[in-house]
């Protein structure tokens, strides 16, 4: 180990701010409670004279029983070390009010409004206050935990209606209204008009205006890409306001493919949510799973064995590679070279997903890391065809990437210069990954915050300086190096040895308290929050999806860039829809 | 069907003209033509979709079944193949989508997800399975289904196109055209047109049991 721990004292709040701010005192908690009138004051402070520059995550919990709804914030720094976590804590009253935080960190935008979304707490001053994952007009804020959903069955998992005395009715026969579907008593649906859910949307754009140029009257065009459209990666949609071909005002707009994995999750035992953490980012299942895992392994105080640590490293670089270049393929798909680069990236992700299959079972949703360890050990014929890969194959492969299409006059000229991201306002828009680091910020949390055993690896954090889409594939190929690098090394180093440290259990006991476990995920820091009270279930399970996240940067860099830029821009972005919607 | 099958009408074609000639029924030329050439509607809506795409690319390779041209219009299309989660707030342009296929045009069911809800069924915002809206010719179960399985269920699918005769399709009968499927709604919750004045019944229902105290 040879880098210095991170000077871990932190700087005492709550003398600072007496009466305002006191520690979190509850059993297993940390951070501080920042009384909500003062938030802002107080996050400035943070912010400017203690240097947390970079606001990872906001949450938003519901404590039914204290009449409470408390918003967590993790803020870092970008030149490394651990989080500041603060808290804010609310009366439930009607309407749950708190100040907004986006005039402090842009960050926080999206995020909050999400948090209006599912828990409806009103962000005051709030530059975009709507729905963002549920649509304009649905009844009730479903996270809450007075809130029911149609197909309610039990509090918690496993169901007692199923097991284990239960058996396995239709959930559409318990439902008042045969479906998954629930309207309040004296609902007439006849008697209801649908108001246009997209007014408030399109309200948002910057104006449609004609004007008058050389004689010849002008409009702005209001376009729709998506839900489905094939630049689009999946079941987002951007609403752009265009001048002629120029981008003058755009917004994402999502929540297609919001399947309510917290809800679920909070439903679910600890166990249970690992598969569902596969389905998040679903290219990478096997680096999803992780951070969970850590969080959980936190809060209960267990170790890694040596074995598994290796193991957890090897596949998350792996999906790193594999990501990164199935990226490059669709990002090229994007600018036109329709699938013959993406097919190139599907040949070794097969390969790839040969050895996922292998160690796991499945080639895509793995759900392979279990709490102190992984499920199980590597094959001995598939850790053969893993060295061979690592050693022979990819390295040649990655280098074929950067020939075929580096220097390619067509790809460069599409992509140089466009899509500029300065470094300050990629830091206040929150973007981590290869985004932030492609904006000339050496922030990567395998080494501004080491975990599990990446401080014993030699290799270079990739970063590149233009903030433009061409650094922003760059930097993937030079990521990928360093991925061999790191496999190089790991599977050198892997010790043998146990796989698990205790002994596996379907029902895991997990202290009280909470935790925030988070990687350097291929798209970015994915993070999961949870809160545990002792019982089987989690009592809030929550994700900071990287792709979410990244998105709150999207309009700073496509105005004034063309429209079929915008196109590559997104593909450069790197979203996956099941984490962008959960 | 092999070329062998397609070439035997049940007819004798005289010694001389054995490979100058072949003679084929209508219904059999037609459904091969279109049983080798299905195109799919390019629209992915979860994981699953992923495997589609494996399944396209070059260790699977769709081009052998003449799959390999995904349309990103429904009006070009053949084939829907919905493939991931169907949400509440996705639903209805979905089933827009399909009203804008142009007949024949075919629905299939990739993986748990879209057969029956999978592993989000519960969830508020999910449909629990797309053929409570759109007819589904083939189901393919797994979460997510491999690509042979895809592999599988297009075949079926084939199978299904060789059954089907001229005479008894149903956009070659009297009426309109195609069947079209009334474009749900999202309102306080997702309203299905068809079902409203079941939805007023219950509602109403609802509400009187609320109002006399100690119903049950
Ligand atoms: S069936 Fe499984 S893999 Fe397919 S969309 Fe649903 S969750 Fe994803």
């Amino acid at each position: 180990m040879t880098t210095p721990a991170p000077i871990t004292t932190q700087f005492d709040l709550a003398e600072k701010f007496p009466g305002t701010v006191s520690a979190d005192a509850r059993p297993g908690y940390a951070g501080w409670i920042v009384a909500p009138e003062k938030l802002t004051e107080v996050a400035i402070f943070i912010r400017d004279e203690l240097g947390y520059d970079l606001l990872s995550s906001v949450t938003g919990v519901d404590y039914l029983a204290e009449g409470l709804m408390e918003i967590v914030y993790h803020v870092y720094k970008t030149s490394g070390g651990p989080a500041l976590v603060f808290k804010a804590q609310l009366p439930r009253l009607d309407p749950v009010k708190v100040a907004s935080l986006t005039p402090v960190w842009l960050g926080a935008e999206l995020q909050e409004r999400e948090i209006w979304d599912l828990y409806g707490i009103h962000f005051e001053n709030h530059p975009d206050l709507r729905r963002i994952l549920m649509w304009e007009g649905f009844d009730g804020h479903p996270m809450r935990k007075d809130w029911k959903e149609a197909f309610y069955d039990d509090e918690v998992k496993p169901f007692k209606s199923r097991w284990p005395e239960g058996k396995h009715a239709f959930a559409e026969d318990r439902s008042p209204f045969g479906d998954n579907v629930s309207f309040e008593a004296g609902f007439d649906p006849e008697k209801w008009t649908a108001t246009d859910p997209e007014e408030a949307l399109y309200a948002t754009l910057k104006k449609y205006k004609t004007v008058v140029k050389d004689g010849i009257a002008t409009d702005h065009i209001l376009v729709n890409m998506g839900p489905q459209h094939p630049s689009t990666h999946g079941v987002f949609r951007a609403v752009v306001m265009l001048d002629g071909e120029n981008v003058v005002s755009l917004k994402p707009v999502m929540g297609y493919l919001h399947r309510n994995h917290e809800k679920i999750g909070e439903r679910n035992t600890f166990l249970q949510n690992m598969p569902y953490t596969d389905r998040l980012d679903y290219f990478n299942s096997m680096s999803n799973n992780w951070p969970y895992a850590m969080a959980v392994e936190k809060m209960m105080g267990i170790q890694v064995t040596e074995r598994a640590e290796y193991i957890r490293v090897i596949m998350a670089e792996l999906s790193r590679i594999q990501n990164h270049m199935i990226l490059i393929g669709m990002l090229m798909n994007d600018l036109g070279a329709y699938f013959t680069p993406a097919l190139y990236a599907f040949e070794e992700r097969e390969l790839i997903l040969d050895i996922f299959e292998a160690a796991s079972g499945s080639r895509m949703m793995c759900n392979y890391h279990r709490f102190g360890g992984v499920v199980r050990d590597v094959p001995a014929e598939a850790l053969q065809k893993l060295k061979d890969l690592v050693f022979e194959r990819l390295p040649g492969k990655i280098d074929e990437f950067d020939r075929l299409l580096s220097e390619n006059e067509i790809f460069v000229s599409r992509l140089k210069g466009i899509g500029y991201l300065s470094p300050e306002d990629a830091i206040r828009t929150s973007m981590t990954g290869p985004m932030l680091r492609a904006s000339g910020i050496p922030y990567d949390i395998r080494r501004a915050d080491p975990y599990s055993v990446y401080d014993r690896f030699d290799f270079n954090v990739a970063v590149r300086y233009n903030g433009d889409l061409y650094d922003r594939y760059l930097i993937r190929i030079d990521e990928m190096r360093e991925s061999i690098k790191i496999l190089e090394q790991a599977l050198r180093q892997m010790p043998e040895g146990p796989v698990m440290s205790v002994k596996p259990t379907y029902q895991v006991k997990v202290p009280a308290g909470e935790a925030y476990g988070r990687i350097e995920s291929p798209k970015g820091e994915l993070g999961f929050y949870v809160v545990s009270n002792g019982k089987p279930n989690p009592y809030r399970y929550h994700v900071r999806a990287p792709s979410f996240i990244n998105l709150t940067s999207l309009e700073m860099t496509c105005v004034n860039e063309k429209i079929a830029d915008f196109v590559a821009i997104l593909g450069a972005v790197d979203i996956v829809l099941g984490e962008l919607d959960r | 069907m092999t070329p062998n099958e397609l070439n035997s009408p049940g007819y004798d074609i005289p010694d001389d003209m054995k490979n100058v000639v072949a003679i084929t029924t209508l219904d059999k030329i037609y459904n091969f033509g279109r049983r080798s050439s299905v195109w799919p509607l390019m629209f992915g809506l979860a994981c699953c979709a992923i495997e589609m795409i494996a399944a396209q690319a070059s260790r699977y390779d769709l081009a052998r079944f003449g799959m390999e041209v995904m349309r990103p219009s429904p009006r070009q299309s053949d084939l829907m193949l919905v493939a991931g989660t169907v949400t509440k707030k996705m639903l209805p342009a979905i089933v827009r989508l399909y009203n804008q296929m142009p007949e024949p045009k075919y629905v299939i069911a990739m993986g748990a997800c879209a057969s029956g809800g999978g592993p989000f069924k519960e969830g508020y915002n999910v449909v629990a399975g797309i053929d409570k809206y759109l007819p589904v010719d083939v189901y393919i179960p797994g979460c997510p289904p491999t690509p042979q399985a895809l592999v599988y269920g297009l075949i079926k699918l084939q199978e299904k196109i060789d059954g089907q005769s001229l005479k008894q399709v149903r956009w070659y009968q009297k009426g309109a055209d195609s069947v079209e499927v009334p474009i749900p709604m999202l309102g306080p919750d997702l309203i299905d047109p068809r079902r409203i004045p079941e939805i007023k019944t219950k509602a109403a229902e609802l509400a009187a049991a609320a109002t006399i105290p100690n119903a049950e």
